[in-house]
């Protein structure tokens, strides 16, 4: 056991946390109020490998351990959530499948152009009607000679539409059902049948892009089947969000800990019948549960991350990480908004931003009853 | 191009406090930090090397803990890192530390530009890149805000209270650096890797750069500092308030009070 993180990880927190507090942090309160998308910042990170860090140094990428990647999520997700999710569909989702399981060309053709933040990328599973269900999948891509030909729409989909690169999940066989999904990667600036819906409109996370995407007769080469084989689909679904989990219970406790900073600051400022805050007993109480919660969550996510790195299982672990990550989000910035009193509802105050952004957290990626559901299935063996 | 950067870790004073019962600076907890003036040099010995080719070395004397700074100078981009650490350089005043430097640097050779900071935020002397300069025998210029190298010399803009002077040396020459030199910007992910997993801190002794044992150290060391003091904390200003003609009134007669303004 040993919770000291090595002399590389201290150089990356302490590189991560200057760049989010002057290049990232100061921008945020307009990226969620003009629903500015965070490009410069994509950009600045790309500059610093950041967007490369899951990809493996011989294309391009940092290939850092997932501690350092939990700790630069945690980080940035502090500073800004609408960057925080930009870069995790693009540096956890888009990447993983790809880096995992992609043939040697597919690794070849998009990963040195992801690694450089050349291209964004996104991961498109959820439609109108498969999102927890994954294996509801509508889309279909239907082999014809050397392509395939693609019809359906995706819906709610980060960075849809901004990406370069998208990985689709589809259904190559619909009566094989979960096996029968395949996944596919292709560049939707350069493909025909290819066209943006809606652009949706949410609660939190608003300088980020949320965007459906429409497939009509949409011919991909057969060479963009992600791993070559079809019907390997559910099984990359599945690792891509038991990995992206670590990456959402991180981004939890870093909206917590933005909000947490807040509060430690206002208590030591503001003055109630005569006093300052922080002389209440019942506020330093607030606090004390709050500074415990965010502890136990980031502990939780790096556990799971040590697990990760040392090959092992960690399909609970990460799942344990989102789900307590997301609700100490909730938690934490809940009552975040109750110690500002009537400062924390306004819009002047970041307070009410945190608690919008951390809501989010316990749906994406799947949503704290899927995490239960995990769990469970781990705790009593039923595999899932 | 070869360019060598010296380098200082030093308590980052931002984050230093008083105690207030014996007006001592607390260090405990404090972290350190490269000094910064050193970081600008840093990165504009980077900069020069990007551009014209070479290596860029750095150098810093200090305990092991310094490890760390020469590190994050690896991860910005030099290729080489020497740590000066000897329990017989402790105590060195600037003259006694600029000894040893120029012993390193000599022992190095084969160099074309020196480049320091201009002063340390620990000690602010501003004097081991003027006492190297001297101790090798080589052209200095301090205070350079802007650097630009041709054949075999180098042009300085250096910086002035009001304008600056454009100087030129031939190198190999030393130079100070101000914070208005460059950006400073952030170490890369892959920058950050390779310091610590591919480049070397190589840890020399006094001995191994054979500077004269009696130049070094705190008993060879000329200057020695006889008192530290922290001046008191400014009080709280006073704002005053009212219509503007009370607060003219008001204003007037405390600073008649103060002898500051005579009685008309």
């Amino acid at each position: 056991m040993n919770f000291d993180f090595t002399p590389e990880q201290l150089a990356i927190k302490k590189m991560i946390t200057q760049f989010v507090d002057s290049e990232i942090k100061p921008y945020a309160a307009d990226a969620d109020q003009k629903e500015i998308f965070p490009a410069e910042q994509i950009k600045k990170l790309a500059r610093l490998g950041v967007m490369g860090m899951s990809i493996p140094k011989k294309y391009g990428g940092a290939e850092l351990d997932n501690i350092s990647q939990a700790i630069i999520m945690e980080e940035v997700s502090r500073g800004c959530n609408a960057t925080a999710v930009t870069m995790g569909a693009h540096a956890s989702l888009t990447c993983h499948p790809i880096v995992n399981f992609g043939t040697e060309d597919q690794k070849k053709r998009f990963l040195p152009k992801l690694a450089s933040g050349e291209y964004l990328g996104a991961f498109a599973l959820t439609e109108p009607n498969a999102g927890s269900d994954a294996v509801n999948v509508q889309t279909t891509a239907i082999r014809d000679g050397d392509k395939y030909i693609v019809n359906g729409n995706k819906i709610f989909i980060t960075n849809g539409g901004k990406a370069d690169l998208i990985c689709i999940v589809t259904t190559t066989d619909k009566s094989k059902k979960h096996n029968g999904l395949s996944i596919f990667a292709f560049e939707p600036k350069k493909t025909e049948g290819f066209s943006l819906g809606k652009k949706e409109d949410k609660l939190g996370l608003r300088g980020s892009n949320t965007q459906e995407l429409v497939f009509r007769d949409m011919r991909l080469p057969k060479d963009n089947l992600i791993g070559g084989v079809e019907g390997e689909g559910f099984k990359i679904a599945m690792s891509v969000f038991n990995s992206g989990r670590i990456g959402i219970g991180m981004q939890g406790v870093g909206i917590a800990q933005a909000a947490f900073d807040e509060c430690l600051k206002y208590v030591q400022e503001r003055e109630q019948f005569g006093r300052k805050l922080h002389k209440f007993q019942a506020l330093q109480f607030m606090l004390a549960d709050m500074a415990t919660k965010i502890e136990a969550a980031r502990l939780l996510c790096y556990k799971a991350a040590d697990i990760k790195d040392k090959g092992k299982r960690y399909v609970k672990a990460a799942a344990m990480a989102k789900l307590y990550g997301s609700d100490v989000a909730m938690e934490v910035t809940r009552a975040a908004i109750q110690i500002h009193g009537g400062y924390g509802y306004m819009k002047d105050y970041p307070l009410e931003r945190f608690y919008r952004d951390a809501k989010i957290t316990e749906i994406y990626e799947g949503t704290s009853e899927i995490q239960r559901l995990v769990i469970a299935a781990e705790l009593l063996g039923r595999g899932f | 191009m070869n360019i060598i950067v010296c380098i200082k870790q030093v308590p980052d004073t931002n984050e230093v406090k008083i105690d207030q019962k014996t007006g001592t600076l607390i260090r405990e907890g404090v972290p350190t930090i490269m000094n910064p003036d050193d970081k600008h040099a840093l990165i504009e010995a980077i900069k020069i090397k990007n551009k014209h080719k070479g290596k860029v070395t750095v150098i810093s004397m200090g305990p092991p803990q310094a490890e760390e700074a020469l590190r994050e100078s690896l991860a910005f981009g030099a290729d080489e890192a020497i740590l000066l650490c000897d329990r017989a350089f402790a105590g060195s005043d600037t003259w006694a530390t600029a000894n040893a430097i120029g012993a390193a640097i000599k022992h190095i050779g084969n160099y074309d530009l020196l480049l320091f900071g201009r002063q340390a935020i620990d000690g602010d002397t501003a004097q081991v890149g003027p006492q190297v300069a001297e101790f090798l025998s080589l052209p200095q210029i301090t205070y350079a805000q802007k650097i630009e190298l041709g054949e075999g010399k180098v042009k300085v803009e250096r910086q002035m209270e009001e304008g600056y002077e454009v100087i030129e040396a031939a190198l190999p020459c030393l130079i100070t650096c101000v914070s208005e030199i460059n950006e400073i910007g952030y170490p890369s992910l892959h920058g950050i890797k390779e310091a610590y997993r591919e480049k070397e801190v190589r840890v020399l002794s006094a001995e191994e750069i054979e500077v004269d044992k009696y130049k070094i150290g705190l008993l060879s060391s000329p200057t020695s500092v006889k008192k530290s003091f922290t001046p008191p904390a400014k009080g709280q200003g006073q704002i005053l308030k009212g219509s503007t003609k009370e607060v003219v009134e008001k204003l007037v007669s405390i600073l008649k009070e103060k002898e500051i303004i005579g009685a008309f």
